[in-house]
């Protein structure tokens, strides 16, 4: 029926891919994730408190021989900074996959892509596998593809914003243009969202805030498995041509005098 | 002594290697990545690193984010 989702030459079974940030607990963050079914989550990397006034590793509430651990480098604004987390993230020992964003402003948190480029190259030199975050530019992502990333990861709007997909015909562009996978990652607000993206054709989504910080995360965690799948199924389904008029769903003929 | 754990200014005694460190803060080195100024330290090393004074150590692990 579909094609395996394969990134960096490792298969997964969900097309959706999960943050795991901005849960009001941890308990609801598993069950949330759980409910998704995806096996990709994402995690950050940050100083232990040695005070123990925060709250510890996400290693205590997920078992990294479940799910797959997706390091990012949120948080760094240069290249250099990015390269040292993912340093950082490698070394605990799980995989060799790193969520590369460098960002380039505040209030949007927008990329940074000359910085993106440059943190991209030094990665894929030390034999990471790298799944870029980069805004819905054809040129950026054909750049980090050349620079041997395993993923382009094109926004559908800022991240945490909700706003759903902005710039749908920018991310089809990439993905058509595009051998490795593309992987919509941030502005998903609502089930709808996660399904109109899918159906643009692209590989996969990754998102967090549009679970976390639902009333419910565990029901809209299965909305989003749901959605992920009919945007998937419509994507290999062929939509129908959009007329501007109308065409009878009934026979014209046999109607009564 | 006093060294720098991420960040903040901390004494610990003279001579201690890094994972003499981390069994003294009750963290398992399993769970954290230890960087020792600036350079990472591989778990199998960290009884082999003795912190000087005035050393920079980062103890980072992996916690929620999207």
């Amino acid at each position: 029926m579909d094609i395996p989702f394969v990134v960096g030459g490792q298969t997964f079974r969900s097309r959706l891919m999960i943050g795991t940030g901005k849960y009001r607990d941890n308990e609801t963050m598993v069950r949330a994730i759980e409910a998704t079914g995806a096996d990709v989550v994402t995690v950050a990397v940050r100083r232990v408190d040695l005070d123990r006034t925060a709250g510890g590793s996400i290693l205590k509430y997920l078992d990294p021989k479940r799910f797959f651990l997706l390091a990012n480098t949120a948080g760094c604004y240069t290249a250099d900074e990015a390269v040292r987390y993912a340093r950082l993230a490698r070394e605990a020992g799980f995989n060799d996959f790193v969520k590369l964003e460098v960002i380039g402003d505040q209030e949007t948190l927008l990329p940074d892509v000359a910085g993106l480029l440059e943190a991209a190259r030094t990665l894929v030199a030390e034999g990471f596998k790298v799944l870029a975050y980069t805004n819905e530019d054809l040129i950026t992502a054909l750049r980090l593809e050349e620079a041997g990333c395993a993923a382009v990861m094109p926004l559908a709007s800022p991240i945490g914003s909700g706003l759903g997909l902005l710039n749908p015909a920018s991310v089809r562009t990439i993905k058509r243009r595009l051998k490795v996978p593309v992987i919509v990652d941030a502005g998903v607000g609502t089930a709808s969202d996660a399904c109109v993206t899918m159906e643009q054709g692209v590989d996969g989504i990754l998102m967090n805030t549009a679970v976390a910080a639902a009333r419910d995360p565990v029901q809209m965690g299965h909305a989003m498995r749901l959605a992920v799948e009919a945007g998937r199924a419509a994507y290999l389904a062929g939509r129908m041509p959009k007329r501007e008029v109308a065409v009878p769903s009934s026979p014209t003929e046999g109607m009564l005098d | 002594m006093e060294i720098v754990v991420n960040g903040a200014p901390r004494t610990v005694s003279a001579g201690a290697t890094l994972l003499e460190l981390l069994n003294s803060w009750s963290l398992d080195p399993r769970a954290v990545v230890v960087e020792h100024n600036r350079k990472i330290v591989r778990r199998p090393s960290l009884g082999d690193v003795r912190v000087e004074p005035g050393d920079k150590i980062e103890l980072v692990q992996f916690v929620g984010g999207g």
